[in-house]
């Protein structure tokens, strides 16, 4: 057993463990560990060559492979240590790591430990689609690893079942490599990606995006011959006689991203259901002391601008790990059309900052936050979709902590 | 390696048709025997069809009539398991079983299944009442139990991988993806097959779903098979502390089967059915929305507090029933030596309890063969544990001993089940050269877990190709033609400019 000690470990090195370790670095922690069970840093982004990445963030756009890149060499600058091909196995209260390298097993004792491991794609048993077992059924971003990080085609004619980001840049990717992308299936009546992905990727190539449809059934005894699609009523019931057979060897499924939390749960962390993620405070604070949380096992943000954003919060608060206990709560709740708010809890009074998600699309409304009933709060929204994040912020006052008011967040009716 | 053998041996004493557990478990105890035996396999690996997919439950004996050969080869079959997995170390665990009454009137119904128990000499059965039952199985509701402690659970992939892999390491040749295409009875047995033709004295056909298309090609059967599916799902590990034994309900009173049970696996998955439904086609393993929601709700009878979201796959597998729905579903097993065809040994309609049976059968195999043929031991035999304790099994001592070893016991490729890429490198060195995605799942358990291949299937590919040197264009998922890739990118758009 090696022995390490640090003032930070931070576990996961893709964008948010990055952000998290220079941020934590400036705030004057000494000894960070970043820890990865990739050979490579930067998570997912170093297969993602798209552009636009870091237009918030920079000004300018870059792809996944640059914006990393950016944030790689940052954080070599900063006498960061980087343990790579390296599992984190266990970790518990005390703040102790029990992680796995080639080197052998590690035993970290960290004063803060800030949870980067980010998301994991939902599988075809998430959504339960019935049928044969074929090859050729892959989440979107396995094959978009295999296609830009090992220069391995996975077919010739794909369907994608999901409209989410990873799914709509696939569509143009493979048609980029000369597949033939027969269309982009979607359950929901809109598209769950960017609005600006459907334009880039979709409409810009001309392949059909089948809203409030969904596949039904999967045929092929060895390599994948057919799906079989249909279209959804408003319950999400397929419509009788809808039924048809698109012949393909490739169906890609880009059906979401589940929060990767299974330390998290382990230890006992408090997990919000909407989110899947952690329940941390202002301060990115899980509900264990000296324990942080960012990226996308805290929440599945859009662009990773705003994700680096917070983690580097995260790793702010993780470096001065001055919160001491806490006395008071105020719990924030979502409220009519809200799908969920960030943090969940409030315990310091001051100027916090919110994210959230709305429920589903919906024309100009108006947010209000309440606490214990009474309106503090209100902020009107232009138009509101659940794949565009909502920010904002405001004072807790020291009136609304002590008496740990609960706050709602909701929207009116548009 | 066994490329050579099939240049050199055509000509063997024994050839069994299919890699299944029967075949596996008659190959390993005839590789005890001073005999060249084969087994032809049609799939990539053996245990590809039924015998991976069932709830790979150790049956006690108390579902068969008293006298069939159901009963007898149970009960005989339990009691040889755990001797077995201590020699070829596949897991195996004593769980027992829990048999429900609802209600007042299902009581009846344990009372039966316990007579029939005490007649086949099944021991130490106990009726439970509901509290007693509950301090046991806190998530359970139930009005009285019939408690059978001799029922065990295994997984039956290993099992048969065992027993497959230890009768190669004493000589019996296995042919993967060696389907039987014509059979002809002279003075021996002609076997045609699509990789040549092979002579054998005896034929044994264990074939499963298949016996009855193997017995036609030499014979006119006597016999139907009716293929029977049942779908399952698989729950997240992470709920594995919803239920401590295995939980049945009272079998349905048609078809011949147990009905949707509660099985919680060696692995920590729990395991919701089977279904059943007699199907048209012999191999038609699909699942079907109507019974995934079936299952859920009747799992839901059981315990009610399994979650809809636990579960994270679902396969079926097809029993082979000698008997039509309108018979009620239920026959006998039939193993006997074919009265028109002298020397063909048919296994025919081995469904549940096959897999318990099958170290019982292949002993009856064994005695039958010894009439036809004078057996010899070999005086060498060799029994190898292929089955090694798992990374995520072992101490932290064990761990760090075997990485100061090997850094690739330090290389964790699964990140659901914490497989190394030594465990991969393992799998695939298998002695039967079953070189597919599955095979490796089946044998280091990567895949398995709720992110179904999204982390490992590209570090096992890196693997597959770098230290195996196998051709991206030769990867398959499970069988011959269940090709994962198509070629390289550059290669497709070089050959479009």
């Amino acid at each position: 057993m090696i022995n390490l000690n640090a003032d930070v470990a931070i576990i996961g090195g893709g964008p948010a463990g990055l952000a998290a370790a220079i941020s934590a670095r400036k705030n004057k922690a000494k000894h960070v560990i970043i820890l990865d069970r990739n050979s490579w840093l930067g998570g997912i982004l170093p297969q993602c060559i798209h552009d636009g990445f870091g237009v918030e963030e920079t000004g300018k756009s870059m792809t996944g492979t640059e914006y990393s890149e950016m944030y790689i060499n940052n954080a070599k600058k900063q006498n960061i240590t980087f343990m790579k091909e390296t599992m984190v196995l266990n970790l518990n209260k005390d703040r102790e790591i029990i992680a796995v390298n080639k080197k052998g097993l590690h035993r970290i004792k960290a004063k803060s430990i800030v949870l980067a491991m980010g998301c994991r794609e939902k599988t075809r048993w998430n959504v339960m689609i019935p049928g044969d077992r074929p090859s050729g059924i892959y989440t979107a971003g396995v094959a978009q690893a295999f296609i830009n990080l090992y220069n391995i085609m996975v077919g010739k004619n794909i369907v994608i079942l999901g409209s989410g980001d990873v799914g709509l840049i696939m569509a143009r990717r493979l048609k980029f490599e000369g597949a033939n992308v027969l269309g982009v299936v979607e359950i929901l009546p809109y598209a769950s990606g960017l609005p600006r992905n459907v334009v880039q990727c979709l409409d810009d190539y001309d392949i059909p995006l089948f809203l409030s449809h969904t596949v039904t059934y999967i045929k092929g005894k060895e390599r994948l011959e057919s799906v079989k699609i249909a279209q959804v009523d408003k319950k999400m019931n397929v419509v009788p006689g809808t039924e048809k057979e698109l012949q393909c060897d490739t169906l890609l499924l880009s059906l979401g991203l589940i929060p990767e939390n299974e330390l998290s749960k382990r230890i006992g962390i408090d997990i919000d259901n909407a989110t899947g993620g952690p329940i941390v405070n202002q301060f990115f604070e899980t509900s264990m002391p000296g324990i942080f949380a960012c990226g996308n096992c805290l929440q599945v943000y859009d662009t990773v601008d705003v994700l680096s954003l917070g983690a580097k919060n995260a790793g702010k608060h993780a470096a001065k790990n001055d919160l001491g206990n806490v006395n008071k709560i105020s719990n924030v709740y979502a409220g009519k059309g809200i799908h969920y708010v960030i943090p969940q809890r409030i315990t310091k009074p001051g100027k916090v900052s919110f994210s959230l998600r709305v429920e589903k699309p919906q024309t100009a409304s108006m947010m209000r936050v309440k606490a214990d009933g009474k309106e503090i709060f209100k902020k009107k929204l232009p138009w509101v979709n659940p794949a565009n994040m909502v920010e904002f912020s405001f004072n807790v006052t020291n009136d609304i902590l002590y008496s740990e008011k609960k706050l709602e967040v909701a929207l009116d009716d548009s | 390696m066994i490329r050579n053998i099939h240049r050199q041996m055509k000509n063997f004493h024994i050839a069994i048709i299919g890699g299944g557990v029967i075949g596996s478990a008659i190959a390993w105890e005839l590789s005890k025997y001073t005999l060249d035996v084969v087994v032809f396999e049609k799939g990539s690996d053996v245990a590809s069809e039924t015998s991976k997919a069932n709830s790979g439950v150790v049956h006690s004996g108390i579902n068969s009539p008293p006298s069939s050969l159901k009963a007898r080869f149970c009960v005989e079959g339990n009691k040889m398991l755990q001797p077995l997995a201590d020699k070829l170390g596949f897991p195996l665990k004593w769980i027992g079983k829990y048999v429900i009454a609802k209600n007042e009137d299902e009581i009846q119904e344990l009372l039966k299944l316990k007579q029939i128990g005490i007649q086949n000499q099944v021991p130490n059965l106990e009726i439970q009442d509901g509290k007693e039952v509950k301090k046991k199985e806190p998530n359970l509701s139930c009005h009285q139990a019939l408690w059978v402690p001799t029922a065990g659970v295994l997984l039956p992939y290993k099992f048969t991988i065992a027993l497959a892999e230890n009768a190669i390491v004493n000589n019996v040749t296995f042919l993967l993806e060696t389907e039987v295409m014509d059979l002809q009875k002279k003075d021996n047995f002609l076997i045609v097959t699509n990789k040549g033709n092979f002579q054998s004295k005896l034929l044994i056909n264990a074939a499963g779903l298949n016996c009855r298309k193997i017995v036609s090609m030499l014979e006119k059967p006597d016999f139907n098979v009716y293929p029977c599916r049942g779908e399952y799902l698989v729950l997240d590990k992470n709920y594995s502390n919803l239920i401590n034994s295995m939980i049945y309900p009272v079998p349905p009173k048609k078809l011949g089967v147990l009905g949707v049970h509660i099985t919680p696996t060696i692995e920590g998955n729990i395991l919701l059915g089977p279904s059943a439904e007699f199907i048209d086609e012999l191999e038609d393993k699909i699942t079907t929305r109507e019974m995934m929601r079936n299952l859920i709700s009747e799992a839901k009878e059981i315990v009610p507090s399994i979650p809809k979201e636990a579960i994270i796959a679902a396969y079926s597998g097809i029993r082979c029933k000698l008997a039509s729905p309108d018979k009620g579903g239920w026959a006998d097993f039939r193993i006997e030596e074919s009265k028109q065809t002298p020397g063909l040994i048919n296994l025919l309609g081995i469904e549940s309890p096959g897999l318990t049976a099958a170290p019982a059968i292949a002993k009856e195999i064994v005695r039958m063969i010894s009439k036809n043929i004078e057996l010899k031991l070999k005086d060498n035999h060799k029994t190898i544990k292929f089955m090694q304790k798992r990374f995520s099994e072992m101490s932290l001592k064990e761990q760090s001993d075997l990485i100061k070893k090997d850094e690739r016991w330090g290389r964790i490729v699964c990140r659901c089940e914490h497989i190394t890429e030594a465990e991969i490198i393992n799998a695939l060195s298998n002695p039967l050269g079953a070189r597919t995605l599955s095979s490796v799942k089946f044998r280091a358990r990567a895949g398995m877990g709720r992110c179904q291949g999204g982390f490992c299937t590209q570090h096992i590919i890196r693997v597959m190709e770098k230290t195996f040197g196998i051709d991206i264009d030769d990867i398959k998922l499970k069988s011959s033609e269940s090709n994962l890739f198509i070629g390289r990118n550059r290669e497709v758009s070089d050959d479009k400019s």
